[in-house]
C-alpha cells in the first residue's frame, strides 16, 4: 500500500517534469545541436548563396579565433567594466531599498523595472539622442572642456555607459533580494555584541549579500559580453564587440558556419569564466 | 568565566516608553539585585520586550532612567553598555560557525588570544563538538545555548533574555530552564528573563515581577507572590484563584470575618489593610478540601456546593463546584486517598484554612489576568 502510493508519487513527479523537459529539448538542446552542426559545415562554393554541407570542418573554429580574437577581448573587457560599475551603482541602491526605504521599497522596485516596459532598442536609441554631439549634455561638457575626444557618441565610453544602463536592473534585482532577506535582528544582535556601524556592514551584511553579488554579476556579465546593440548604436567603428561580428556574419554575410563557430566559442569562454568564478568564490559562501 | 567580577544592581527609575499616543511601558520603577535571576512575567503585549530593549539600548526611553550601579546608561550606545541580550529569535549569524558566533563580541572589542575563552564558553554550554558547525546545523536547544554563550562570553553585568525558550517544545524547555538556572549560578551574572509562562518564571527566578499593561503589578519571590497575590491580575495570571466579593462583618482575633452571600469566610488580618466595607477574598484551588457534607473537624472556611464537573488527571482530581450563589469554584484534590465524590450534582463541602486565604482590593475587575492563552497552556 505504502509502496504503491510512493511509486505513484514518484511517477507524478516525473509526469510534472515532462513539459519542462520538452521545452528544454525543443528550445534549447535542439537549437544548440543544430548550431553545433552548422558550425562544422563546409561551404559548397565561393559565395554563401552556394550553400553549405554537413561536415566536420574544425578549421571554422581556428579561423574564427585567429581572425576575431580582438573582438572577444573587447567584448569581455567592456562587459567586465560594465559589471563592476553596475555593482558599484547597484549596491547602494539595493542597500537603501532593503534597509532604509521602508514603505517606499516596492515603489522603488517598480521604478527600477519600469524601463523594461519600453523596448531595449528604443531605450538605447534614446541614449543616442541624449549623447549626440548636438545635444545639451555634450555641449555642456565641451563647454567645461572635459571631453578628450570632444564627443561621447561613437566612443568606447558610450558603449560601456549603454551596457551599464541596460543591465543595471539585472544587478539590482538579485542584490536587493539577498539584502532584503537579511534578518534585521542580526544587525541588532551585532550591535549588542559591540559591532560598530562599519563592522555591522562588513561582518554581517556584506557576507550575507555575496549570493546576490554572484548572481547579479553573472546576470550582468553574460548578456553584456554577448551584446551588440549598444556597440551598434552608441559605439564607433573601432568599438565593435564579438556580438557585432556574429550578427554581421549571420545576417549580412550569411556565413552561417562561421557565425555559429563564433557563437559557440563565445559560449565556451563564458562557461569557462563562470566555472572559474564560482570555484573562486566557493559554493560554501553561497550558503 | 571567573565568578569574582563585581556585578552591580540594575535600577529602572520611572521608565516610560510611548509610541505616539500608546504607552507601552508606564512609569516602571524596579530594582534588580546584582547576581539574581530575575523574571519579568506578563501577558503578550504588556511591554516586556520594550523594557528589555530599552535596557539593551535598542530603544530610547521616552522618560526615566536606567542605572547600573551609580551610572545612568541611557545616554550610552548599545555597544558601550555592560549588557548583552539573548534574542527571542536567537539571531545567530548564519554565515559564521558556532565558534565564530561565540567569538564575535570579543573580536569586535579587539581582544587578543580569545581561543581559550571561547573554548571554555563552548564547554560551559556543552557545545564543544559543534564548534565548526553553522547555526542551521544545530537543533533548537543547541542554537539557544549558542545564543546564551555568545552573550555571556562578554561578561556583562546584566544578561537580558527575551523569551529565550519560546521556540522550544515543552520537554526541552523544562530541561533548558534547569540548565539556564545552573549556568546563572555558575557565572553569577544578573539574568533578566522575560517570559509569559508563569511556571517558567516561578521555577527559574529568585524574584518575579508580574507586569501588566506597562506597569509592575507585584514583585517578590515566587512563593511570596503565589501565596499572597496583591491584585486580582496576579491572583489569576499566576496560577488560578477562586475570588469572592464580600463585606467585612467584623474582627475575630487575628482574623477578619467576611460575609460572602450569607457565608462567612475568614482571612488573616495581617494580609490586608481593609478593616471594613467591601473586600475580595481569594483562595487557590489546591488549598481547598473537597469532602462529604457531615465530615467532622473541618477548617473554618466552608462553602457547600454541587459538583458540576470533575476531571481525574492522575496526580490530582480537579473539581468544578457550583456555589449556592451560582459561582463556579475550582478545587484540586491531591490523589492521596481517592474518594468517590465524583458524581455530578453531588453536594459537597469546600473547606480551607483561613491562613490560606488572601484578601484583595474590592475595586478591581475579578476576571483580570484570566487569559485564553492560559487555558490552552
Ligand atoms: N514600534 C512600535 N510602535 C508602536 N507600538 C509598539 C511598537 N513596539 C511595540 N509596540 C507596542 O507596545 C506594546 C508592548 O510591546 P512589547 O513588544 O514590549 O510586548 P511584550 O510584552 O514583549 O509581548 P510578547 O509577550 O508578545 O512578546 C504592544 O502593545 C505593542 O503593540
Ligand atoms: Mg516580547
Amino acid at each position: 500500500m505504502a509502496v504503491t502510493t510512493r511509486s505513484k508519487r514518484i511517477k507524478t513527479a516525473y509526469l510534472l517534469l515532462i513539459p519542462g523537459f520538452a521545452w528544454l529539448f525543443f528550445f534549447f538542446f535542439f537549437p544548440l545541436g543544430s548550431l553545433l552542426a552548422t558550425s562544422l559545415k563546409r561551404p559548397l562554393g565561393d559565395s554563401p548563396e552556394a550553400g553549405f554541407a554537413y561536415a566536420l570542418q574544425f578549421s571554422n573554429y581556428s579561423q574564427a579565433i585567429a581572425e576575431y580574437w580582438p573582438f572577444y577581448v573587447r567584448a569581455f573587457t567592456f562587459a567586465a567594466i560594465a559589471t563592476v560599475f553596475c555593482l558599484l551603482l547597484a549596491y547602494p541602491i539595493s542597500y537603501y531599498m532593503a534597509f532604509k526605504a521602508k514603505k517606499y521599497k516596492y515603489l522603488m522596485l517598480v521604478l527600477i523595472v519600469a524601463p523594461f516596459f519600453a523596448s531595449f532598442l528604443l531605450r538605447t536609441n534614446a541614449w543616442k539622442t541624449i549623447l549626440s554631439s548636438e545635444g545639451a549634455v555634450v555641449g555642456f561638457l565641451n563647454f567645461l572642456g572635459v571631453l578628450p575626444q570632444e564627443r561621447i557618441l561613437s566612443t568606447s565610453f558610450a558603449v560601456i555607459l549603454g551596457l551599464i544602463y541596460n543591465f543595471l536592473p539585472f544587478m539590482i534585482l538579485p542584490l536587493f533580494i539577498s539584502l532584503d532577506k537579511i534578518d534585521k535582528r542580526l544587525l541588532e544582535a551585532a550591535g549588542d555584541l559591540y559591532a560598530t556601524g562599519n563592522q555591522r556592514f562588513w561582518k554581517i551584511v556584506w557576507p550575507l549579500s555575496i549570493p546576490g553579488i554572484v548572481s547579479g554579476t553573472i546576470l550582468t556579465f553574460i548578456p553584456a559580453s554577448g551584446d551588440y546593440i549598444n556597440a551598434e548604436l552608441l559605439g564607433g567603428i573601432s568599438d565593435k564587440m564579438i556580438g557585432n561580428v556574429i550578427q554581421s556574419q549571420f545576417i549580412i554575410l550569411r556565413n552561417y558556419p562561421q557565425a555559429s563557430a563564433l557563437s559557440f566559442t563565445l559560449m565556451a569562454i563564458v562557461l569557462v569564466f563562470l566555472y572559474l568564478y564560482l570555484r573562486k568564490i566557493g559554493t560554501k559562501e553561497l550558503l | 568565566m571567573p565568578k569574582n567580577h563585581t556585578v552591580q544592581d540594575l535600577y529602572l527609575k520611572n521608565l516610560t516608553k510611548r509610541y505616539d499616543d500608546f504607552t507601552a511601558v508606564n512609569d516602571l520603577t524596579l530594582t534588580i539585585p546584582a547576581g539574581s535571576f530575575f523574571a519579568l512575567l506578563g501577558p503578550s503585549g504588556c511591554g516586556k520586550t520594550t523594557t528589555l530593549r530599552m535596557v539593551a539600548g535598542l530603544e530610547e526611553p521616552t522618560s526615566g532612567e536606567i542605572l547600573i550601579g551609580e551610572e545612568n546608561i541611557v545616554p550610552l550606545p548599545p555597544y558601550k553598555r555592560p549588557v548583552n541580550t539573548v534574542f527571542q529569535s536567537y539571531a545567530l549569524f548564519p554565515h559564521l560557525t558556532i565558534y565564530e558566533n561565540v567569538a564575535f563580541g570579543l573580536r569586535r572589542r579587539g581582544i587578543k588570544d580569545i581561543d581559550k575563552t571561547v573554548k571554555d564558553m563552548l564547554a560551559l554550554v556543552e557545545l564543544t563538538p559543534m564548534a565548526e558547525r553553522k547555526p542551521t546545523q544545530l537543533s533548537g536547544g543547541q542554537q539557544q545555548r549558542v545564543a546564551v554563550a555568545r552573550a555571556l562570553i562578554n561578561k556583562p553585568d546584566v544578561l537580558l533574555l527575551d523569551e529565550p525558550l519560546g521556540a522550544l517544545d515543552l520537554k526541552l524547555r523544562r530541561q533548558m530552564q534547569l540548565e539556564l538556572k545552573w549556568i546563572q549560578k555558575d557565572v553569577g551574572t544578573t539574568f533578566v528573563h522575560v517570559t509569559h509562562d508563569q511556571e517558567e518564571a516561578m521555577t527559574m527566578a529568585d524574584t518575579v515581577a508580574v507586569m501588566n499593561e506597562g506597569r509592575i503589578e507585584q514583585m517578590g519571590s515566587p512563593v511570596e507572590i503565589y501565596e499572597n497575590p496583591k491584585t486580582t491580575f496576579v491572583a489569576n495570571f499566576l496560577g488560578q484563584s477562586n475570588l469572592f466579593s464580600g463585606t467585612v462583618k467584623g474582627i475575630d482575633g487575628e482574623l477578619l470575618a467576611v460575609d460572602v452571600n450569607g457565608v462567612t469566610l475568614y482571612v488573616p488580618k495581617s494580609k490586608t489593610n481593609i478593616t471594613s466595607g467591601k473586600i475580595v477574598v481569594g483562595v487557590r484551588p489546591e488549598k481547598i478540601k473537597v469532602v462529604d457534607i457531615d465530615t467532622p473537624g473541618l477548617p473554618k472556611n466552608q462553602i457547600i456546593g454541587k459538583i458540576s464537573d470533575n476531571a481525574f488527571v492522575g496526580v490530582s482530581t480537579q473539581y468544578v463546584v457550583e456555589s449556592p450563589w451560582g459561582q463556579e469554584l475550582s478545587a484540586f484534590e491531591q490523589n492521596v486517598d481517592p474518594n468517590d465524590l465524583g458524581y455530578k450534582g453531588n453536594e459537597v463541602v469546600l473547606a480551607w484554612e483561613p491562613r490560606n486565604s488572601f484578601a484583595l482590593d474590592p475595586d478591581e475587575d475579578l476576571t483580570a489576568g484570566i487569559e485564553p492563552e492560559l487555558v490552552s497552556n
